[in-house]
């Protein structure tokens, strides 16, 4: 399988801060790729890397295959909608696909007109009037009339209100259904992943922490729980993501690819945003600096 | 991309074609009473005897728009670099849409070209435009003025090179500073500093200029003057039309001014006439004054000349061409500058 998506040792920093460090990563393609972690984890930084609006401190990436500024042509392949969707205010949606068409080979006009139908949009309306949901589906369309074969969309519904939130996430899993396009899409809300992705990335501290298909992930990762132990009993082939323990009772999150066939644990499956969650904290735990913030957290 | 281009440039292409036409309107209406009026004044005066009466008011017809017209040319490349070149990348950056339009499918490159390349044109024309509309409405009045060197850089081409360099500086503000007010103001700034730098200590030194020595006359304006540090001097004005004069300078042949011992020695009998007195307003010239005078004169004209440091007025289009194409020089580099920062700096 080819990797539309493959980075090796990036790492992207601003002044003496990495804003991403030591990413290795390698995207398949086909897939709708969630890209989790809090804010600040370098989720926008990658992304702005694999459009070519950044260039890499240290390391290399590459999407469908070649450098992202490798001209015109390969501009052209990448679909992109950046944080907070930003149009030409003063530009009507039409002047904006009239723009797309001009600037890009692979132009799908057709797609465009009908996608606006469908929204029911006027074309003549100047963007800077469109709500934010509005908005973000336009900026939506001018990427996918491209003809991409990978859209990268870098938080596109953090601004958004649940509707329309529910609304373009519709749109895009209708867009994928129908050109087979690979996504990559970031977000903090673990919600509006679960919806649409097939594969996770897990960013956190500016390093990739988890990365895989969801149900893979779902499939080796489960709650046990039962009476007090300490970790150092459980097999090796049952890696700890997490543990909690009362006085009497242990819940540990644990990555395993074997059969849980200990009597004693009650066994549960995790939720993609417990696993999420887990290796947030878990990330969190490991780095000495964020050690203060701990207490906050649950 | 060019086409795009066009598309955001529209609008302010629009205000600018309006601004235009005003102005050609205002230019076509009284340009020709300028000339009419010289054509009855000036041009026909000699017939009456004394023309400078004739000639100073003409120069002096038409005031305000006289100052208007030089003063938005001086302004014109300001604004162009202000209000096309500042906000025509730092918008972009400011509004996110660089985002945008970086990640279609056209190179950077040429997305900065595209844009260089038309609203720079753009800006020479308007320039180019506005500096004939104003140098042939002015046409009557500086062939009596004749003072071409005075109003340099109000006429010609010059306009179209500082109106091209303030356009590529504003640009490459915008693109260091990423926010349009900031921009427009180093615009400014920079701007304002280049032709100052350009006006005083460079365009002195384009060419070398024609040191002139001659025998006085008397003509209008010979004089003895009274003054604080000397006590008395002698002057004598220049007249060579259209020349840009550096200094000019009554001289000995060892190259000294006129002393004031010298002077009441050889003006004595002149400076004894008491000063004319007047009647109800009316000067009464002293009758012994303009012999003393032509006698004070002599005395000077016998061991002291004139000697002028100039430009000639024919090297006027030579400093016109040269300065346009210093600042098409800086405009280029700067542009050059936007290029590789482009590529370099942001990926």
């Amino acid at each position: 399988m080819t990797a539309v998506l493959e980075t090796d040792g990036l790492g992207k920093q601003y002044g003496r801060k990495w804003a991403l460090h030591h990413c290795t990563l390698a995207i398949p393609e086909g897939k709708v790729v969630g890209l989790v972690g809090p804010n600040g984890a370098g989720k926008s930084t990658l992304l702005n890397l694999a459009v070519g609006l950044l260039a890499p401190t240290l390391g290399t990436i590459k999407v469908l295959g070649g450098r992202p500024t490798d001209g015109p042509s390969q501009l052209g392949r990448i679909g992109f909608v950046a944080q907070d969707t930003p149009t030409y205010e003063g530009m009507s949606v039409a002047k904006h696909f009239r723009m797309g068409a001009w600037l890009n080979p692979r132009w799908d006009s057709e797609l465009a007109e009908r996608r606006i139908r469908q929204l029911g949009l006027d074309p003549r309306q100047k963007t800077g009037s469109l709500s934010g949901g509005q908005r973000a589906q336009v900026a939506l369309v001018l990427a996918l009339a491209k003809s991409p074969e990978i859209l990268i969309l870098d938080e596109p519904v953090a601004s958004l209100d649940p509707l329309a939130r529910r609304e373009f996430l519709q749109m895009l899993m209708e867009v994928v259904a129908e050109h087979g396009v690979s996504v990559v899409l970031s977000s903090h809300l673990i919600a509006d992943l679960d919806r649409v992705c097939d594969y996770l990335v897990v960013l956190v501290g500016s390093h990739v922490q988890l990365s895989g298909d969801v149900s893979a992930l779902l499939a080796s990762h489960c709650h046990l729980s039962g009476p007090r132990r300490d970790r150092s009993t459980l097999p090796a082939s049952q890696e700890v993501i997490e543990e909690s323990h009362t006085d009497k009772q242990s819940v540990y999150m644990v990555r395993t690819n074997a059969p849980i066939l200990d009597p004693a644990w009650t066994v549960k499956p995790v939720t993609l945003e417990d696993l999420v969650l887990s290796y947030m904290r878990q990330a969190r735990e490991a780095d000495p600096h964020r050690r203060p913030g701990l207490g906050v957290l649950r | 991309m060019i086409r795009f281009t066009s598309l955001q440039f529209r609008i302010q292409a629009a205000v600018t074609v309006g601004v235009l036409v005003l102005i050609a309107i205002v230019v076509v209406i009284t340009g020709p009473n300028l000339v009419h009026l010289y054509d009855t004044t000036v041009a026909n005066c000699q017939a009456h005897g004394d023309c400078s009466y004739a000639r100073n008011a003409f120069t002096q017809s038409d005031s305000f728009l006289q100052s208007a017209l030089g003063a938005l040319l001086l302004v014109l490349p300001a604004l162009v670099g202000i209000f096309w070149g500042a906000p025509l990348i730092a918008r972009e950056f400011e509004a996110g849409t660089f985002r945008l339009v970086w990640t279609q499918g056209v190179t950077r490159s040429r997305w900065l070209a595209a844009k260089l390349g038309i609203v720079s044109l753009a800006s020479m024309v308007v320039a180019g435009m506005v500096s004939l509309m104003v140098s042939s409405w002015f046409s009557p009045i500086d062939k009596v003025t004749k003072l071409q060197f005075t109003y340099f850089d109000e006429r010609g081409i010059v306009a179209i090179g500082y109106a091209l360099f303030a356009f590529a500086f504003g640009v490459a503000a915008g693109l260091l500073v990423r926010r349009t007010v900031p921009a427009m103001f180093v615009t400014l700034v920079a701007f304002i500093g280049a032709r100052l730098a350009i006006t005083y200590w460079v365009r002195p030194n384009l060419m070398a200029p024609v040191k002139a020595a001659m025998p006085l006359h008397i003509v209008f304006g010979t004089s003895i003057e009274q003054t604080a540090s000397t006590g008395l001097s002698f002057f004598e004005p220049v007249n060579i039309p259209n020349a840009w004069i550096y200094s000019n300078e009554v001289v000995n042949s060892s190259g000294h001014v006129p002393t004031a011992q010298f002077l009441h020695r050889a003006c004595h009998s002149l400076l004894a006439v008491p000063p004319s007195g007047a009647v109800q307003g009316v000067p009464k010239p002293n009758p012994n004054a303009h012999a003393a005078f032509a006698e004070c004169f002599a005395n000077v004209a016998a061991k002291y000349h004139q000697v002028v440091i100039y430009q000639p007025a024919s090297r006027y289009w030579a400093f016109q061409w040269y300065e346009t194409a210093i600042f098409f020089g800086l405009a280029l580099t700067v542009a050059g500058f936007c290029f590789w920062w482009l590529r370099r700096r942001l990926v």
